[in-house]
């Protein structure tokens, strides 16, 4: 494999075949190294696709792409252990082409979207690992594979390798990711006949619903739990900052056997068949946290590079925006003849920096920080709200205006006054933050 | 609420294991018997590959392994995980992911 190309793709996920799809597209010679068996055998998400980011890499994506149902509906829920508090969101416009949100199954969505990459002229290589960069001096000069004579070269490699990227860490691009910065999720997959999920979520046919959950059910930690609509199953998991499990007892698995058996969740899956068990990390550091991300010949899209909005749940889509602006960074500058060095290649940051990739992370920059400092959010706040919720809710010849006086009771009782204030205000201002 | 066997969750995947080549070792054993007194791989690793041994010592399979990552990153006071991708095309195959 002495051939030299114009760009090596590391990785075939979302980030990946976004970037060799563009500069496949564009003429360029592309090499794409996936580890996988096939494009999406090692990949996990919710997963929730949004339709904006694939539309601007490949417009006409939904008349071939594998995709399960479209979002009509979205629940938010906060729990305590055996109820919750939510509110719902349903709209007819989202029930409208061109749909806005669709759920996807990753093992197929991705081996689609490595099949666009192959047709748009892209050299594609599964079933090999990535063992380190070749460089000459400071400059990236190609990879080293675990085939047999598996050194390959190119102008520029984009590291697509995901959250748990090892090469930029081997080549010393970076520091070791922190557990502050990470998020552990283990989800499941549930089998069930359309029809039953239709009438359990009140939808019709390709129509779907998502649940977004916070509160007890992730047992204290700083984390977030998901319940997504797919045509025949039901995925469903929890995450939690790797910095929370660490401190505490429970296993991942034993937290999401605990999800599976909350009151308000059970009867959403029940007489299903589990089929699949994943685990997979999820950079949520945010802005502070990401890395630099290009050098002399090597840039860095997705995942590896922290691009993913933890308060939005939105990760894909800023994979594949990064990795597409990083393959017309890289077109731009062969079409202007241009090297890939450091320095030429400083216009991928600034494009990143003016698209809503960074500007959305620069928005929350301080959110991460404010929850790690905060553990109510996750543990006194959602006991609170749903036991307020019940005391209104229940009609036991206790008038309202003294079940208010012990509502506000019991939240002052729990966090003082600045407490709460203080957090109210936390809260307001990251959102806020510019 | 009764405790959950990971194993029974496991054997719904899909593996093709690298016979006698483990992807993830343990540096040094002794360091964890004697010096690592929390031992978050055994309750942090979401397919249950790090066992704790009576001894003190913590066992390493990596057969059910998910590929997160989660143990690497989680043994940061001691660094005592040597971690690399299984070689291409071997390990977990998800099937829907
Ligand atoms: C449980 C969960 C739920 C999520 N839900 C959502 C959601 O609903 N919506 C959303 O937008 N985002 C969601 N995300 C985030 C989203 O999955 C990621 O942001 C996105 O997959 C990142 O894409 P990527 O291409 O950067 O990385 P990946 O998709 O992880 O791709 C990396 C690829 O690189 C390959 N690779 C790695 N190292 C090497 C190597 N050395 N050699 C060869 N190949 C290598 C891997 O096999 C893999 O195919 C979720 C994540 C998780 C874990
Ligand atoms: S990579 Fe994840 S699944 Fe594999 S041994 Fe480490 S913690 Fe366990």
């Amino acid at each position: 494999m002495a051939e030299k190309f114009d760009v090596i793709v590391v990785g075939a996920g979302m980030a990946g075949n976004a970037a060799a799809y563009t500069a496949a597209k564009a003429g360029l010679k592309v090499l794409q190294i996936e580890r996988g068996e096939y494009p999406g055998s090692k990949n996990v998400q919710g997963a929730i696709l949004y339709a904006d980011a694939i539309e601007k890499i490949i417009p006409e994506f939904r008349e071939s792409a594998p995709l399960e149902r479209h979002l009509i509906e979205q629940r938010v829920w906060v729990l305590d252990d055996t109820s919750h508090v939510g509110s719902n969101y349903r709209s007819e416009e989202f029930n409208r082409e061109p749909y806005n949100r669709y759920t996807i199954i990753r093992a197929q969505f991705d081996k689609w979207f490595s099949e666009q990459v192959t047709k748009a002229g892209g050299l594609v290589i599964c079933e090999t690992t990535v063992q380190e960069l070749l460089m000459d001096g400071n400059r990236v000069v190609g990879v080293r594979t675990d085939r047999k004579n598996g050194d390959v070269f190119a102008d520029c490699v984009i590291l697509a390798d995901g959250v748990n990227s090892l090469l930029a860490r081997k080549a010393g691009f970076h520091e070791e990711l922190k557990p502050k910065d990470i998020a552990l999720a283990v989800k499941e997959i549930h089998f069930l006949p359309q029809e039953t999920i239709e009438s359990r979520f009140n939808i019709g046919e390709d129509e779907g619903v998502v649940i977004e959950m916070a509160g007890k059910i992730t047992a204290g930690m700083m984390g977030t739990a998901f319940l997504y609509t797919n045509r025949e199953s039901i995925t469903l998991g929890v995450g939690c900052m790797l910095s929370d499990f660490k401190k505490q007892k429970t296993t991942p698995y034993q937290l999401l056997e605990q999800m599976k058996a909350h009151p308000s969740i059970k009867p959403l899956i029940a007489g299903s068949e589990m089929k699949e068990y994943a685990a997979h990390l999820i950079p949520e550091g945010g802005y502070e946290a990401i890395p630099p991300v290009y050098g002399d010949g090597w840039m860095i899209a997705g995942d590896a590079g922290m691009f993913v909005n933890g308060i939005h749940r939105e990760g894909s889509n800023l994979a594949m925006t990064t990795g597409q602006i990083a393959a017309e960074t890289l077109i731009d500058l062969k079409t202007a003849g241009k090297e890939c060095s450091a320095r030429n290649l400083k216009v991928y940051r600034q494009r990143l920096d003016a698209s809503f990739v960074m500007k959305d992370l620069k928005k929350y920059r301080k959110m991460p920080e404010i929850f790690h400092k905060s553990p109510q959010f996750f543990t006194t706040y959602p006991e609170l709200l749903n036991r307020a919720a019940h005391t209104m809710v229940k009609v036991d010849g206790i008038d309202k205006k003294t079940k208010e006086r012990e509502i506000r009771g019991s939240f002052l009782a729990a966090r003082s006054l600045t407490g709460l204030f203080g957090d109210a205000f936390k809260l307001w201002r990251a959102f806020q933050a510019r | 609420m009764t405790q959950v066997k990971v194993e029974e969750k496991l054997f719904q995947n899909r593996y093709r294991v690298d016979a006698g080549r483990p992807h993830i070792h343990i540096k040094q054993p002794d360091l964890c018997a004697n010096h690592c007194t929390e031992q978050q791989c055994t309750t942090c690793c979401p397919a249950g590959c790090y066992i704790a041994e009576g001894n003190g010592r913590v066992v390493l399979i990596t057969d059910g392994c998910l590929e997160c990552g989660t143990c690497r990153i989680i043994c940061d006071e001691h660094r005592n995980v040597a971690w690399e991708w299984p070689r291409g095309g071997f390990g977990i195959l998800f099937k829907f992911g």
